[in-house]
């Protein structure tokens, strides 16, 4: 049956499109593209950007002393958060003492609710719009676990932050295919009078080192 | 093939459905008040990059010259889908896309699913047909979620329950949710608190549902992946907890490469909702083991996609990226609200899909709820020349009704020619006017006209009319003697 | 200059005053028009509603009738906008190619009132004057159509004793849109109101606009509620001199 659809449905849209000669591929190749895909702003910049549209949305970005496992407990400590799912490639060496972090083994999704929160690493951030996006790996862990907990603690490397979305796509060409999760800002609607309200589904709490 | 666009074949036609909202206070006290919130929101998001126009017309370009190659794209689809362990459906019409998506739920012994936000599941109606069929389905936007709570239907495409208050959201909430197994005492209307009581209530049905089903913003050709655009994170929760996804998905959703992407999701957030970028997006292939679904399916739906693409202007209305800007800049839309347009689809991008869709057997007083005024073009994130759109339509529309002799005969057509001699022969012209002149004398009252009669009525029950002055121009111009060119 | 007026069928039946005030302020300034009196109607009442093979005579006829002149103003700029934008589409539809070339020969040499002004002739103070408090309406196919932007305002700010005001929401549409105010007549009234409100909330003593269309939608409204606020096409305003109040 939906075989035969299939057919039809082609049949029609080639009706409709006449018998167009022309390479598909070419053809794309030579749709102007005049919008900015290369950003403008130095190093500094980008991150004070990055900062500040971060905030914009009520993630919070933390600043790297150099120790890693010192700077995560500091900021789990600020917030209470003692117990943490992690990926299972996420470093060692990052993790600090005096907390209690588990390896996300295919941990169910009611062992993932009772937790405190996860950390993660990610893949890039975005500077204009305040965004981190993680892939699905074994360093930043599956979808599931950055989801069902309420507190998602995030370490991105400053280099690996661009100004411009198309950067970031550009960026994530070679991994496309892989489940890609775009973060700005923690869990939000404005489905009740157009007032932005946290937190719904999904971490209400992000929280970025930056390194 | 059976066409469903909603209930759209049996909605009332747009001025007596305007009528009904027109005298709702307060649903046009609350669509005023969202609109004119978004649409601040929009253009200070929107003037604030200097690459908007660019990215404009790139939008344009990438899905005018998509759909002119649609089938190419579809095949490339498909084929990546399945490669990465997705099954692939074709939906011609509504009805197989209901029957195809009950199917695989029933294989699985399913009794509930989980649903994201897709207005192509209210297009086809595949709520009350999995229903029918002993499925129940939860919607899980909250939005979604206040309009199925309260038996009604969504009034726009991006925020469907703009035409709820706060206070009516604490009402239904209060008479649907069951509170107390929730923790909840002495629920109000602070949205805050609303939120939270829908977040608790879905969170049972995230951790426990194991099939979910979810439209699609975009559905790329060269990886077969599927991107959702969302705020709140239930897209996430359907689209990873539950073993089993389907997508139902629009063949008009097509994007030719993950690239392209580079440019819509920096126009959809910004035109929908007014962000810079919304919270989440989720981009995924086929299935990833041990991360997310086990088993994933995609249904391509046609459902009058195709007639829509015979229109040569017409068509441009399947590059629409359902970010409503249109509707929030509709001067039209905010006094009637959505549920005017009788469809899914609403305000100007819906007065021109509805119809085309159903290949303008219904929906035919859609294309003239319009006052032309071309905001809608100016906002639209993908160029698409809505006005010129909307009286291409009415032409068809018009010659249709000629073609019969009843239509022939209708007043509107008649005057319409008489006008139309009258304007093409001058010499017609001036006889024209004194016979207006005369015809007026016996509407004239107090020195100005008042109440007008059959199809000129609607003017005046709201408003007056001057009279047709004692001297028209050319009178005027010939009696002073100036120079007359031929 | 020679300048030939196009008039408008609804101007010259319902708003004489206004083609008046054109030729008055034209002569003043140096030009002289011409009246080609077998003109009628641009045609978009009839393109707008659907009857599109219906303007096929007209635009014919306009551009017959038009053909030697130089420069062809015209006091609306819906009907500019219908020639501008639709003109050459009519002819497509008539396949005839001789229309075609016609039409978009003489598209360019039409003008709105106001560009003939401040683009033609780089004018802003055309010496009038008119005492009284003002709000300006853009009419949407000035507006979003023509993209007239700030001509009007730039020569309604040159008006000696003027006291321009800002409206709120100007941009929003009238709701009189063609026969769309019968057709649609409830929701039109409602998009009238809130205009109205706006203009009330102003204090102005006239409400003006390049349009007599959306102005004997506004005069409609403003007249069955009692209101004094008049309404008076731009170019009446900007013909008005201390000698010859409009």
């Amino acid at each position: 049956m939906s075989h035969a659809s299939k057919s039809a449905i082609f049949a029609r849209i080639r009706a409709a499109n006449g018998h167009r000669s022309g390479d598909p591929l070419a053809e794309w190749e030579s749709i102007p593209r005049d919008y900015r895909t290369c950003g403008a702003l130095g190093f500094e910049d980008r991150i004070k950007l990055f900062d500040e549209r971060i905030r914009h949305y009520d993630g919070t970005p933390f600043y790297s002393t150099g120790d890693i496992a010192a700077d995560l407990a500091n900021v789990l400590s600020e917030r209470r958060k003692h117990h943490l799912v992690v990926p299972l490639e996420f470093p060692q060496s990052w993790l600090p003492a005096g907390f209690s972090f588990t390896r996300d083994e295919n941990l169910s999704k009611q062992q993932l609710d009772i937790v405190d929160g996860v950390l993660t690493t990610c893949t890039l951030g975005i500077a204009l719009t305040g965004t981190v996006v993680l892939e699905s790996s074994p360093q930043q862990g599956r979808r599931a676990a950055t989801l069902i907990p309420d507190y998602h603690l995030c370490v991105l490397r400053k280099d690996d932050i661009v100004e411009l979305v198309p950067e970031a796509i550009r960026r994530l060409e070679p991994i496309k295919d892989r489940p890609l999760t775009f973060f700005s800002g923690p869990s939000a609607t404005v489905d009740i009078e157009m007032t932005r309200v946290r937190g719904v589904h999904g971490p209400r709490t992000l929280d970025i080192l930056l390194v | 093939m059976s066409v469903h666009v909603g209930n759209a074949e049996s909605a009332p036609p747009f001025p007596e459905a305007a009528h009904n909202a027109l005298g709702d206070r307060q649903l046009r006290a609350n669509v005023r008040n969202a609109t004119d919130l978004i649409q601040a929101k929009r253009n200070r998001m929107t003037g604030e990059l200097p690459d908007w126009e660019q990215l404009r017309s790139a939008g344009q370009a990438i899905k005018t010259h998509t759909l002119r190659h649609l089938d190419f794209y579809l095949e490339q689809f498909e084929e990546n889908v399945t490669h990465a362990g997705g099954h692939v459906h074709w939906a011609a019409d509504a009805d197989e896309a209901d029957q195809i998506v009950t199917r695989i739920v029933q294989d699985r012994q399913g009794r509930e699913v989980i649903k994201v936000k897709t207005m192509t599941s209210n297009e086809i109606r595949l709520n009350e047909y999995l229903e029918q069929n002993g499925i129940t389905p939860h919607e899980t936007d909250l939005a979604d979620l206040i309009v199925q709570l309260g038996n009604q239907s969504p009034s726009h495409i991006v925020v469907p329950a703009l035409h709820i208050n706060r206070t009516q959201v604490r009402d239904i909430f209060r008479a649907k949710l069951p509170l107390p197994e929730l923790g909840i005492e002495n629920l109000t209307d602070d949205p805050s608190q609303l939120a939270e009581a829908a977040r608790l209530y879905l969170r049972q049905k995230f951790l426990s549902v194991d099939i979910g089903i979810s439209g699609a913003n975009f559905a790329v050709a060269d990886t077969g992946g599927v991107v959702i655009v969302e705020s709140e994170g239930n897209g996430r929760m359907c689209l990873t907890l539950p073993d089993v996804l389907i997508s139902v998905v629009g063949i008009e959703k097509i994007v030719p490469t993950f690239q392209d992407l580079e440019v819509f999701l920096q126009l959809l957030p910004r035109s929908a909702t007014g962000e810079r970028m919304n919270p989440y997006n989720s981009l995924w292939t086929g299935v990833t083991p041990g991360d997310g679904p086990s088993e994933f399916h995609v249904v391509l739906l046609d459902n009058g996609r195709t007639q829509v693409l015979l229109n040569r202007e017409g068509r441009d209305a399947l590059n629409c990226i359902r970010c409503g800007a249109c509707l929030n800049v509709c001067p039209v839309y905010h006094q009637t609200g959505g549920h005017a347009y009788g469809s899914v689809y609403q305000g100007p991008i819906g007065a021109i899909i509805t119809p085309q869709l159903q290949s303008l057997e219904h929906s035919r007083t859609l294309p003239f709820a319009s006052s032309l005024c071309g905001a809608c073009y100016d906002v639209c994130p993908v160029k698409i020349n809505i006005p010129e759109i909307l009286i291409q339509l009415r032409g068809e529309i018009v010659r249709d009704e000629q073609s019969s002799a009843g239509g022939k005969l209708k007043i509107e057509n008649l005057g319409m020619h008489a006008l139309a001699l009258f304007f093409s022969h001058s010499g017609l012209m001036s006889k024209a006017e004194a016979m207006a002149r005369f015809a007026q004398r016996s509407f004239i009252h107090g020195g100005v006209i008042t109440d007008l009669p059959g199809m000129l009525r609607g003017w005046t029950e709201s408003r007056d009319l001057m009279p047709i002055p004692k001297t028209s121009f050319r009178h005027w111009w010939k009696a002073h003697g100036k120079e007359s060119a031929e | 200059m020679r300048i030939s007026l196009f008039i408008t069928c609804y101007n010259d039946l319902l708003f004489p005053d206004t083609g008046i005030a054109v030729v008055n302020l034209l002569e003043r300034l140096g030009h002289s028009v011409i009246f080609r009196s077998a003109q009628t109607c641009c045609g978009q009442m009839h393109y707008n509603t659907g009857y599109q093979r219906e303007t096929i005579p007209l635009v014919r006829k306009f551009a017959d009738i038009f053909r030697d002149d130089e420069i062809i103003v015209c006091p609306s700029s819906s009907c500019v906008a219908m020639i501008r934008d639709h003109y050459e589409k009519v002819a497509l539809l008539a396949d005839d190619a001789t229309l075609v070339a016609k039409v978009k020969e003489i598209v360019p040499r039409v003008f709105e009132f106001t560009e003939l002004l401040t683009d033609r002739f780089e004018l802003e103070d055309v010496g009038a004057y008119y005492p009284h408090k003002v709000a300006y309406h853009p009419s949407c196919h000035g507006l979003r159509m023509l993209r007239l932007g700030d001509r009007p305002i730039r020569l309604l700010r040159h008006v000696e004793g003027i006291e321009l005001v800002d409206l709120l929401n100007s941009t929003e549409c009238c709701g009189f849109g063609g026969t769309f105010a019968v057709k649609n007549a409830e929701t039109s009234s409602a998009m009238l109101q809130d205009k109205i409100r706006c203009i009330l909330d102003t204090g102005a003593e006239v409400c003006t606009a390049a349009d007599n269309s959306c102005l004997m939608h506004i005069f409609g409204g403003l007249h069955r509620q009692k209101q004094p606020v008049k309404t008076v096409h731009l170019a009446q305003i900007l013909a008005a001199t201390r000698k010859y109040a409009q």
